[in-house]
Protein backbone atom coordinates (compact mmCIF):
# COMPACT_ATOMS: atom_id res chain seq x y z
CA UNK A 1 0.00 0.00 0.00
CA UNK A 2 1.55 3.48 -0.95
CA UNK A 3 1.38 6.10 1.72
CA UNK A 4 0.34 8.76 -0.94
CA UNK A 5 -2.63 10.87 0.19
CA UNK A 6 -6.16 10.37 -1.07
CA UNK A 7 -7.16 13.31 -3.30
CA UNK A 8 -10.59 14.94 -4.90
CA UNK A 9 -9.22 13.53 -7.88
CA UNK A 10 -9.24 10.23 -7.03
CA UNK A 11 -12.48 9.99 -5.80
CA UNK A 12 -13.70 11.41 -9.14
CA UNK A 13 -11.62 8.55 -10.77
CA UNK A 14 -12.92 6.05 -8.15
CA UNK A 15 -16.73 6.64 -9.30
CA UNK A 16 -15.90 7.32 -13.28
CA UNK A 17 -13.79 3.17 -12.80
CA UNK A 18 -10.74 5.21 -14.12
CA UNK A 19 -8.24 4.44 -11.19
CA UNK A 20 -5.46 1.38 -11.07
CA UNK A 21 -6.74 -1.56 -9.46
CA UNK A 22 -4.08 -0.95 -6.42
CA UNK A 23 -5.45 2.78 -6.32
CA UNK A 24 -8.74 1.72 -6.35
CA UNK A 25 -8.28 -0.64 -3.85
CA UNK A 26 -6.83 2.46 -1.46
CA UNK A 27 -9.32 4.57 -1.89
CA UNK A 28 -11.73 1.86 -0.94
CA UNK A 29 -10.16 1.06 2.14
CA UNK A 30 -9.76 4.93 3.00
CA UNK A 31 -13.59 5.35 2.02
CA UNK A 32 -14.43 2.40 4.87
CA UNK A 33 -12.46 4.80 7.28
CA UNK A 34 -14.33 8.36 6.18
CA UNK A 35 -18.29 7.42 6.24
CA UNK A 36 -19.14 10.80 5.45
CA UNK A 37 -17.00 11.21 2.42
CA UNK A 38 -18.03 7.75 1.35
CA UNK A 39 -21.59 9.21 1.22
CA UNK A 40 -20.73 11.76 -1.01
CA UNK A 41 -18.75 9.71 -3.30
CA UNK A 42 -21.70 6.96 -2.99
CA UNK A 43 -24.16 10.10 -4.43
CA UNK A 44 -21.73 10.94 -7.04
CA UNK A 45 -22.20 7.15 -8.31
CA UNK A 46 -25.43 7.47 -8.13
CA UNK A 47 -26.19 10.56 -9.79
CA UNK A 48 -23.63 8.91 -12.83
CA UNK A 49 -25.78 5.83 -12.76
CA UNK A 50 -29.11 7.48 -13.13
CA UNK A 51 -27.66 9.71 -16.09
CA UNK A 52 -26.58 6.83 -17.50
CA UNK A 53 -30.06 4.90 -17.54
CA UNK A 54 -31.69 8.45 -18.46
CA UNK A 55 -29.89 8.67 -21.02
CA UNK A 56 -29.22 5.27 -22.67
CA UNK A 57 -32.50 5.34 -24.53
CA UNK A 58 -31.46 7.86 -26.60
CA UNK A 59 -28.45 6.06 -27.94
CA UNK A 60 -30.87 2.94 -28.43
CA UNK A 61 -32.95 4.78 -30.47
CA UNK A 62 -32.81 3.79 -34.77
CA UNK A 63 -31.08 5.91 -36.47
CA UNK A 64 -32.92 8.93 -38.38
CA UNK A 65 -32.02 8.66 -42.32
CA UNK A 66 -30.91 12.08 -42.39
CA UNK A 67 -28.31 10.47 -39.76
CA UNK A 68 -27.18 7.22 -42.55
CA UNK A 69 -23.52 7.74 -43.19
CA UNK A 70 -23.59 5.92 -46.53
CA UNK A 71 -25.50 8.05 -47.94
CA UNK A 72 -23.69 11.34 -46.54
CA UNK A 73 -20.65 9.60 -47.88
CA UNK A 74 -22.07 9.45 -51.25
CA UNK A 75 -23.63 12.22 -51.66
CA UNK A 76 -19.57 14.14 -50.30
CA UNK A 77 -18.28 11.65 -53.11
CA UNK A 78 -19.97 12.65 -56.35
CA UNK A 79 -18.85 16.30 -55.68
CA UNK A 80 -16.20 16.51 -53.86
CA UNK A 81 -14.48 19.52 -52.42
CA UNK A 82 -11.27 19.09 -54.14
CA UNK A 83 -12.87 18.81 -57.30
CA UNK A 84 -15.52 21.53 -56.88
CA UNK A 85 -12.20 23.87 -56.50
CA UNK A 86 -10.33 22.52 -59.54
CA UNK A 87 -12.90 23.76 -61.65
CA UNK A 88 -13.25 27.03 -60.14
CA UNK A 89 -9.18 27.29 -60.77
CA UNK A 90 -10.00 26.44 -63.95
CA UNK A 91 -12.97 28.66 -65.11
CA UNK A 92 -10.38 31.74 -63.27
CA UNK A 93 -7.68 30.66 -65.70
CA UNK A 94 -9.75 30.28 -68.83
CA UNK A 95 -11.15 33.59 -68.03
CA UNK A 96 -8.29 35.13 -67.19
CA UNK A 97 -9.50 36.13 -63.63
CA UNK A 98 -11.44 39.49 -64.87
CA UNK A 99 -14.75 38.32 -66.49
CA UNK A 100 -17.79 37.70 -64.11
CA UNK A 101 -16.04 39.67 -61.79
CA UNK A 102 -18.26 42.50 -60.54
CA UNK A 103 -17.02 45.19 -58.32
CA UNK A 104 -19.41 47.96 -57.13
CA UNK A 105 -18.26 51.04 -54.78
CA UNK A 106 -20.23 51.66 -52.03
CA UNK A 107 -20.15 55.45 -52.91
CA UNK A 108 -17.60 55.67 -55.85
CA UNK A 109 -17.69 53.39 -58.83
CA UNK A 110 -15.22 51.00 -59.81
CA UNK A 111 -11.78 52.09 -59.06
CA UNK A 112 -8.54 50.42 -61.10
CA UNK A 113 -6.54 50.03 -57.80
CA UNK A 114 -9.08 48.87 -55.29
CA UNK A 115 -10.42 46.47 -58.07
CA UNK A 116 -7.04 45.08 -58.86
CA UNK A 117 -6.60 44.41 -54.84
CA UNK A 118 -10.17 42.63 -54.78
CA UNK A 119 -9.46 40.59 -57.28
CA UNK A 120 -5.98 39.88 -56.06
CA UNK A 121 -7.70 39.07 -52.35
CA UNK A 122 -10.12 36.65 -54.23
CA UNK A 123 -7.64 34.66 -56.06
CA UNK A 124 -5.61 33.94 -53.30
CA UNK A 125 -8.09 33.01 -51.51
CA UNK A 126 -9.34 30.62 -53.69
CA UNK A 127 -6.04 28.99 -54.49
CA UNK A 128 -5.06 29.24 -50.40
CA UNK A 129 -8.58 28.66 -48.24
CA UNK A 130 -9.21 25.90 -50.19
CA UNK A 131 -5.34 23.87 -49.81
CA UNK A 132 -6.05 21.83 -47.16
CA UNK A 133 -2.53 20.76 -46.80
CA UNK A 134 -0.66 24.03 -46.79
CA UNK A 135 -2.68 26.61 -46.67
CA UNK A 136 -0.54 29.22 -44.89
CA UNK A 137 3.40 29.29 -45.57
CA UNK A 138 3.91 30.77 -41.79
CA UNK A 139 1.94 30.11 -38.57
CA UNK A 140 3.98 32.10 -35.94
CA UNK A 141 2.14 35.38 -35.89
CA UNK A 142 5.52 37.12 -34.51
CA UNK A 143 7.65 35.39 -37.14
CA UNK A 144 4.98 36.18 -39.39
CA UNK A 145 4.89 39.85 -39.20
CA UNK A 146 8.35 40.40 -39.55
CA UNK A 147 8.48 38.49 -42.67
CA UNK A 148 5.55 40.76 -44.37
CA UNK A 149 6.91 43.72 -43.35
CA UNK A 150 10.15 43.23 -43.97
CA UNK A 151 8.83 42.25 -48.00
CA UNK A 152 6.25 44.71 -47.88
CA UNK A 153 8.83 47.60 -46.88
CA UNK A 154 6.38 48.82 -44.39
CA UNK A 155 5.01 47.59 -40.75
CA UNK A 156 2.25 45.03 -41.41
CA UNK A 157 -0.36 44.83 -38.48
CA UNK A 158 -2.02 41.68 -38.22
CA UNK A 159 -5.78 42.01 -37.06
CA UNK A 160 -7.12 40.53 -34.69
CA UNK A 161 -10.46 38.83 -35.19
CA UNK A 162 -10.65 36.83 -32.25
CA UNK A 163 -13.78 38.88 -30.45
CA UNK A 164 -15.63 38.05 -33.82
CA UNK A 165 -14.91 34.32 -33.63
CA UNK A 166 -11.98 34.40 -36.07
CA UNK A 167 -8.64 32.38 -35.28
CA UNK A 168 -5.48 33.37 -36.88
CA UNK A 169 -4.24 30.59 -38.76
CA UNK A 170 -1.31 32.09 -40.64
CA UNK A 171 -0.12 33.73 -44.25
CA UNK A 172 2.44 34.14 -46.44
CA UNK A 173 3.66 36.68 -49.01
CA UNK A 174 1.88 36.42 -52.08
CA UNK A 175 2.85 37.91 -55.46
CA UNK A 176 0.80 40.68 -57.47
CA UNK A 177 1.32 42.87 -60.63
CA UNK A 178 1.99 45.35 -57.77
CA UNK A 179 4.56 43.80 -56.01
CA UNK A 180 4.51 41.82 -52.82
CA UNK A 181 1.22 41.34 -51.11
CA UNK A 182 0.56 40.24 -47.37
CA UNK A 183 -2.36 37.52 -46.88
CA UNK A 184 -3.45 36.46 -43.83
CA UNK A 185 -5.73 33.67 -42.92
CA UNK A 186 -8.27 32.72 -40.51
CA UNK A 187 -10.54 30.38 -39.46
CA UNK A 188 -13.80 29.50 -37.48
CA UNK A 189 -15.15 26.79 -34.92
CA UNK A 190 -16.63 25.45 -38.18
CA UNK A 191 -13.56 25.25 -39.93
CA UNK A 192 -15.04 28.04 -42.45
CA UNK A 193 -11.92 30.60 -43.83
CA UNK A 194 -11.28 34.12 -44.97
CA UNK A 195 -8.29 35.78 -46.21
CA UNK A 196 -7.31 39.43 -45.23
CA UNK A 197 -4.95 40.65 -48.18
CA UNK A 198 -2.68 43.99 -47.62
CA UNK A 199 -0.12 45.99 -49.70
CA UNK A 200 0.77 49.44 -50.65
CA UNK A 201 -1.17 51.21 -53.03
CA UNK A 202 0.43 52.93 -56.42
CA UNK A 203 -3.25 54.31 -57.33
CA UNK A 204 -6.84 54.69 -54.93
CA UNK A 205 -4.20 55.25 -51.89
CA UNK A 206 -7.41 56.28 -50.43
CA UNK A 207 -10.77 54.39 -51.18
CA UNK A 208 -13.82 54.29 -49.73
CA UNK A 209 -14.89 50.82 -48.48
CA UNK A 210 -16.28 48.62 -51.59
CA UNK A 211 -18.41 45.17 -51.73
CA UNK A 212 -17.55 42.74 -54.18
CA UNK A 213 -18.40 39.43 -54.95
CA UNK A 214 -18.37 36.95 -57.56
CA UNK A 215 -18.80 32.77 -57.74
CA UNK A 216 -18.97 31.91 -54.11
CA UNK A 217 -16.83 34.50 -52.87
CA UNK A 218 -17.15 37.99 -51.36
CA UNK A 219 -15.59 40.49 -49.78
CA UNK A 220 -14.92 44.20 -48.96
CA UNK A 221 -12.00 46.15 -49.99
CA UNK A 222 -10.81 49.47 -48.98
CA UNK A 223 -7.24 51.72 -48.66
CA UNK A 224 -5.77 54.14 -46.06
CA UNK A 225 -2.63 56.23 -46.06
CA UNK A 226 -1.69 54.68 -49.16
CA UNK A 227 -1.93 50.91 -47.92
CA UNK A 228 -4.72 48.86 -49.42
CA UNK A 229 -6.65 45.96 -47.41
CA UNK A 230 -9.36 43.15 -48.88
CA UNK A 231 -11.48 40.69 -46.72
CA UNK A 232 -12.47 38.04 -48.60
CA UNK A 233 -14.66 34.65 -47.32
CA UNK A 234 -17.29 32.52 -48.92
CA UNK A 235 -21.14 33.59 -48.84
CA UNK A 236 -22.52 37.11 -49.23
CA UNK A 237 -20.15 39.94 -48.44
CA UNK A 238 -22.74 41.74 -46.05
CA UNK A 239 -21.51 38.89 -43.58
CA UNK A 240 -17.95 40.37 -43.67
CA UNK A 241 -19.21 43.64 -43.10
CA UNK A 242 -18.50 43.91 -39.24
CA UNK A 243 -15.53 41.91 -39.97
CA UNK A 244 -14.24 44.39 -42.80
CA UNK A 245 -14.73 47.37 -40.10
CA UNK A 246 -13.33 45.50 -37.28
CA UNK A 247 -10.00 45.35 -39.50
CA UNK A 248 -10.08 48.98 -40.91
CA UNK A 249 -10.30 50.05 -36.92
CA UNK A 250 -7.72 48.25 -35.73
CA UNK A 251 -5.26 49.07 -39.05
CA UNK A 252 -6.13 52.56 -38.65
CA UNK A 253 -5.12 52.02 -34.51
CA UNK A 254 -1.35 51.69 -36.37
CA UNK B 1 -13.73 4.82 -47.64
CA UNK B 2 -14.89 1.62 -46.11
CA UNK B 3 -12.38 2.10 -42.77
CA UNK B 4 -14.18 5.37 -42.53
CA UNK B 5 -17.82 3.97 -42.39
CA UNK B 6 -16.90 1.34 -39.74
CA UNK B 7 -14.52 3.81 -37.56
CA UNK B 8 -17.76 6.82 -37.27
CA UNK B 9 -20.48 4.50 -37.65
CA UNK B 10 -20.49 3.32 -34.36
CA UNK B 11 -19.99 6.02 -32.80
CA UNK B 12 -23.14 8.34 -34.07
CA UNK B 13 -25.63 6.75 -31.57
CA UNK B 14 -23.11 8.59 -28.49
CA UNK B 15 -22.55 11.56 -30.74
CA UNK B 16 -26.61 11.88 -30.61
CA UNK B 17 -27.38 10.83 -27.08
CA UNK B 18 -24.71 13.97 -26.07
CA UNK B 19 -26.09 16.19 -28.68
CA UNK B 20 -29.54 15.69 -27.51
CA UNK B 21 -28.37 16.31 -23.68
CA UNK B 22 -26.38 19.45 -24.34
CA UNK B 23 -29.25 21.30 -26.14
CA UNK B 24 -32.47 19.14 -25.17
CA UNK B 25 -34.25 19.23 -28.44
CA UNK B 26 -34.50 16.42 -30.58
CA UNK B 27 -34.50 18.21 -34.26
CA UNK B 28 -31.64 20.38 -33.50
CA UNK B 29 -29.65 17.91 -31.51
CA UNK B 30 -29.81 15.47 -35.20
CA UNK B 31 -28.95 18.26 -37.04
CA UNK B 32 -26.53 19.18 -35.03
CA UNK B 33 -24.99 15.35 -35.54
CA UNK B 34 -25.75 15.68 -39.11
CA UNK B 35 -23.38 18.64 -39.53
CA UNK B 36 -20.88 17.04 -37.43
CA UNK B 37 -20.46 13.74 -40.12
CA UNK B 38 -20.71 15.95 -42.84
CA UNK B 39 -17.74 17.53 -41.78
CA UNK B 40 -16.07 14.39 -40.15
CA UNK B 41 -16.66 12.83 -43.86
CA UNK B 42 -15.14 15.92 -45.52
CA UNK B 43 -12.24 15.92 -43.06
CA UNK B 44 -11.57 12.41 -42.27
CA UNK B 45 -7.74 12.11 -44.10
CA UNK B 46 -6.72 15.72 -42.30
CA UNK B 47 -7.36 14.55 -38.86
CA UNK B 48 -4.34 14.58 -37.27
CA UNK B 49 -4.16 11.02 -34.87
CA UNK B 50 -5.04 8.36 -36.31
CA UNK B 51 -6.34 6.40 -33.52
CA UNK B 52 -9.88 5.59 -32.42
CA UNK B 53 -12.20 8.73 -34.15
CA UNK B 54 -14.50 8.83 -30.86
CA UNK B 55 -12.80 12.18 -29.31
CA UNK B 56 -12.05 13.41 -32.36
CA UNK B 57 -15.87 13.13 -33.25
CA UNK B 58 -16.72 14.63 -30.38
CA UNK B 59 -14.95 17.68 -30.55
CA UNK B 60 -16.07 18.20 -33.52
CA UNK B 61 -19.85 17.60 -32.59
CA UNK B 62 -18.98 19.89 -28.68
CA UNK B 63 -17.57 22.93 -31.18
CA UNK B 64 -20.68 23.07 -33.70
CA UNK B 65 -23.02 22.73 -30.35
CA UNK B 66 -21.05 25.57 -28.68
CA UNK B 67 -20.82 27.63 -31.57
CA UNK B 68 -25.09 27.59 -32.03
CA UNK B 69 -25.43 28.38 -28.47
CA UNK B 70 -23.14 31.49 -29.06
CA UNK B 71 -24.87 32.41 -32.58
CA UNK B 72 -28.19 32.13 -30.65
CA UNK B 73 -27.77 33.99 -27.63
CA UNK B 74 -25.97 36.70 -30.09
CA UNK B 75 -28.90 36.64 -32.02
CA UNK B 76 -31.51 36.98 -28.59
CA UNK B 77 -33.56 34.31 -29.68
CA UNK B 78 -31.85 31.76 -27.52
CA UNK B 79 -34.72 29.55 -25.56
CA UNK B 80 -34.17 28.98 -22.19
CA UNK B 81 -33.22 25.27 -21.57
CA UNK B 82 -36.54 25.42 -19.43
CA UNK B 83 -38.92 25.91 -22.09
CA UNK B 84 -36.89 23.93 -24.83
CA UNK B 85 -39.28 21.15 -24.37
CA UNK B 86 -39.28 19.15 -20.86
CA UNK B 87 -41.04 16.05 -23.39
CA UNK B 88 -38.66 15.34 -25.66
CA UNK B 89 -36.90 12.83 -23.41
CA UNK B 90 -40.78 11.76 -22.23
CA UNK B 91 -40.97 8.76 -25.20
CA UNK B 92 -37.44 7.60 -24.60
CA UNK B 93 -37.65 6.87 -20.79
CA UNK B 94 -38.94 3.51 -18.85
CA UNK B 95 -41.99 4.15 -17.49
CA UNK B 96 -42.03 4.02 -14.16
CA UNK B 97 -38.64 5.43 -14.12
CA UNK B 98 -39.55 8.18 -16.20
CA UNK B 99 -40.54 10.63 -13.28
CA UNK B 100 -36.88 10.15 -11.98
CA UNK B 101 -34.92 10.26 -14.88
CA UNK B 102 -36.90 13.57 -15.78
CA UNK B 103 -35.72 15.03 -13.15
CA UNK B 104 -32.09 14.13 -12.98
CA UNK B 105 -32.17 15.87 -16.61
CA UNK B 106 -34.02 18.62 -15.53
CA UNK B 107 -31.44 19.08 -12.90
CA UNK B 108 -28.52 18.17 -14.83
CA UNK B 109 -29.66 20.69 -17.27
CA UNK B 110 -29.57 24.00 -14.46
CA UNK B 111 -25.87 23.74 -14.50
CA UNK B 112 -23.34 26.02 -16.88
CA UNK B 113 -23.01 24.40 -19.92
CA UNK B 114 -19.32 23.81 -19.66
CA UNK B 115 -19.87 21.66 -16.17
CA UNK B 116 -22.64 20.17 -18.04
CA UNK B 117 -20.47 18.55 -20.94
CA UNK B 118 -17.64 17.52 -18.73
CA UNK B 119 -19.76 15.48 -16.79
CA UNK B 120 -21.45 13.68 -19.71
CA UNK B 121 -18.36 13.11 -21.64
CA UNK B 122 -16.88 11.46 -18.59
CA UNK B 123 -19.79 9.53 -16.63
CA UNK B 124 -21.85 9.12 -19.46
CA UNK B 125 -20.17 8.89 -22.78
CA UNK B 126 -16.78 7.16 -20.74
CA UNK B 127 -14.45 9.67 -22.36
CA UNK B 128 -10.93 9.31 -20.37
CA UNK B 129 -10.29 12.38 -18.57
CA UNK B 130 -6.89 13.24 -21.23
CA UNK B 131 -9.98 12.59 -23.74
CA UNK B 132 -12.11 15.01 -22.21
CA UNK B 133 -9.94 17.80 -22.43
CA UNK B 134 -9.08 16.78 -25.57
CA UNK B 135 -12.39 17.78 -26.70
CA UNK B 136 -12.99 20.70 -24.80
CA UNK B 137 -9.93 22.11 -25.44
CA UNK B 138 -9.02 22.61 -21.90
CA UNK B 139 -6.15 21.24 -19.50
CA UNK B 140 -7.04 18.06 -17.95
CA UNK B 141 -6.41 20.36 -14.57
CA UNK B 142 -9.48 21.84 -15.56
CA UNK B 143 -11.63 19.34 -16.75
CA UNK B 144 -11.12 18.05 -13.34
CA UNK B 145 -12.36 21.09 -11.30
CA UNK B 146 -15.14 21.20 -13.72
CA UNK B 147 -16.11 17.65 -13.17
CA UNK B 148 -16.21 18.25 -9.36
CA UNK B 149 -18.09 21.73 -9.61
CA UNK B 150 -20.50 19.69 -12.12
CA UNK B 151 -21.39 17.07 -9.38
CA UNK B 152 -21.37 19.37 -6.33
CA UNK B 153 -23.66 21.72 -7.84
CA UNK B 154 -25.93 18.45 -9.16
CA UNK B 155 -26.04 16.85 -5.84
CA UNK B 156 -27.53 19.96 -4.27
CA UNK B 157 -30.38 20.07 -7.14
CA UNK B 158 -31.18 16.28 -6.34
CA UNK B 159 -31.17 17.28 -2.80
CA UNK B 160 -33.65 20.77 -3.04
CA UNK B 161 -36.78 19.40 -2.58
CA UNK B 162 -36.14 18.62 1.41
CA UNK B 163 -36.65 22.45 0.92
CA UNK B 164 -40.85 22.56 0.76
CA UNK B 165 -40.95 19.93 3.65
CA UNK B 166 -39.27 22.32 6.37
CA UNK B 167 -42.47 24.43 5.43
CA UNK B 168 -44.46 21.35 6.61
CA UNK B 169 -42.27 21.04 10.01
CA UNK B 170 -43.64 24.45 11.16
CA UNK B 171 -46.86 24.62 10.11
CA UNK B 172 -47.67 21.23 12.31
CA UNK B 173 -45.07 22.55 15.12
CA UNK B 174 -47.20 25.95 15.29
CA UNK B 175 -50.39 23.58 16.43
CA UNK B 176 -51.16 23.73 20.09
Amino acid sequence: MSNRPISEDDLHAYVDHALEPERQAEVAAYLDDHPDVAQRVASFSDQRSMLRAALAPIAEEPLPPQLNLSRIIESKRRRPASFRWAIAAMLMLAIGGVGGWAIRGATDGPTGGLAALAQEASDSYKVYASDRTRPVELRDSAELVQWVSNRLQQPVKLPDLTKSGYRLMGGRVVPTAHGPAAMFMYDDDHGERLVVLTRPMTTDQNAPMAAHSGGDVAGFSWADGGTGYSVVGRGAAEQLKPLANEIRKQAQAI
Amino acid sequence: MSDMLHQIEPVIPALRRYARALVRNRAAADDLVQDCLERAVSHWEQRRDTGSPKSWLFAILHNLAINQFRSAAARARHVSIDEAGEHEFEQSAVQEQKLIYQDVLGKLAKLPEEQRAVLLLVAVEDLSYAEAAKVLNIPVGTVMSRLSRARERLQQELERPADHQQGNVVQLRSKP
